[in-house]
């Protein structure tokens, strides 16, 4: 009786210390954001809005009817966004891929300096709305760009990522989510 | 009793000056009762940016915006509860720094209470065992023990019995 109350309180830290550490273990490789938050609009359809196009851009902006009939993926970006700049390469990679149109909401962004920074890291973009005030960003839950969302052919948003998108996130998150909506 | 009262003097001093958060002068509702409203609401919902601060205290350029939203909505006509609502069904019960009570957060309501209910437990059953294990098996005497107490009570002689007078 008198080890296993030595015993029971070491097994209990010993585990809580094995908890902590596979955590932060997971944050170090980038698998789990610490500011991850649950999404209050997965499972709900995408926010109604219409926003304008960037100015000189050969498209209608972006509103609500664009998710309908199809799966698409949503980028929230801004020409003041670092991490932004960080995750470009993947999301062309994903447009290039053509398993789903890739949509963006330019958020609370001059539209003239989200041209320029697209003219600068290249368009993949299929349609952009620009959300110079920010409404739209909030209807969508957006606390933190970037942000991208997968909506289903119904127009339900099915999934969310915050933060950056790395070849890893896109991999293994990303793209299954989009093949399995798609079939 | 003068310095202590000096204290409660100065700090009296300090009443007015709570905490006057992040509202900007040109967010500030005309109407002092709608902005006392706007107040109320935004101190109870969270900044998801910083995460520990309420909107009503953070600089950051999202709890502005949804401080200004806040505002709106109430001259809008909406009640305090649509308001919240509002904002819930954009970012969910994360950001109500007063969480609801529903099944999705039992856990956190009860959690700290069953903690300590545990600890309780633990602390209550040790010392019970502690109190039988005493009662149960008194510690014997040593030898030398007994031989002390004999020589103490042959001293006092057997008709006084034991007494505090020692040697």
């Amino acid at each position: 009786m008198a080890r296993l109350s030595f015993v029971l309180p070491l097994a209990a830290l010993v585990l809580l210390a094995g908890v902590f550490f596979s955590y932060l273990r997971m944050i170090d490789s980038g698998d789990k954001v610490v500011n991850d938050l649950p999404s209050a609009l997965i499972g709900k359809p995408a926010p109604q809005f219409a926003l304008p196009p960037l100015p000189g851009r050969g498209d209608n902006g972006l509103a609500t009817s664009d998710f309908i009939g199809k799966v698409t993926v949503v980028n929230v970006f801004a020409s003041w966004c670092v991490p932004c700049r960080a995750e470009h390469p993947v999301i062309e990679r994903l447009a290039k891929l053509g398993i789903a149109p890739v949509h963006a909401i330019n958020y609370k962004d001059r539209p003239d300096a989200g041209k320029k920074w697209l003219a600068e890291l290249g368009d993949p973009y299929a349609a952009i709305g620009a959300d110079e005030s920010g409404r739209v960003g909030i209807d969508w839950g957006v606390y933190g760009v970037p942000e991208t969302f997968i909506v289903g052919p119904d127009g339900v948003i099915r999934h969310k990522h915050v933060g950056p998108l790395t070849p890893k996130v896109l991999d293994e998150e990303i793209l299954p989510a989009i093949r399995k909506l798609g079939s | 009793m003068r310095p202590l009262l000096r204290i409660f003097a100065l700090l009296a001093l300090l009443l007015p000056a709570v905490p006057a958060g992040a509202v900007q002068p040109d967010e500030i509702l005309s109407d002092p009762l709608l902005e006392a409203r706007a107040r109320d609401i935004s101190r109870d919902l969270r900044c998801l940016v910083c995460q520990n601060q309420s909107i009503d205290d953070s600089n950051a350029e999202l709890a502005r915006d949804l401080r200004v939203i806040v505002r709106e909505r109430l001259v809008g006509g909406d009640s305090d509860r649509q308001v919240l609502d509002y904002v819930v069904a954009r970012y969910g019960d994360f950001v109500l720094l007063d969480p609801p009570f529903k099944g999705t957060t039992l856990v956190l309501w009860f959690g700290p209470a069953l903690i300590g209910a545990c600890g309780l437990f633990v602390l209550i059953a040790y010392f019970r065992r502690l109190r039988r294990a005493a009662l149960e098996s008194p510690v014997a005497l040593s030898l030398e023990e007994q031989r002390r107490i004999a020589a103490l009570l042959a001293e006092d002689g057997p008709a006084r019995g034991p007494s505090e007078k020692r040697s």
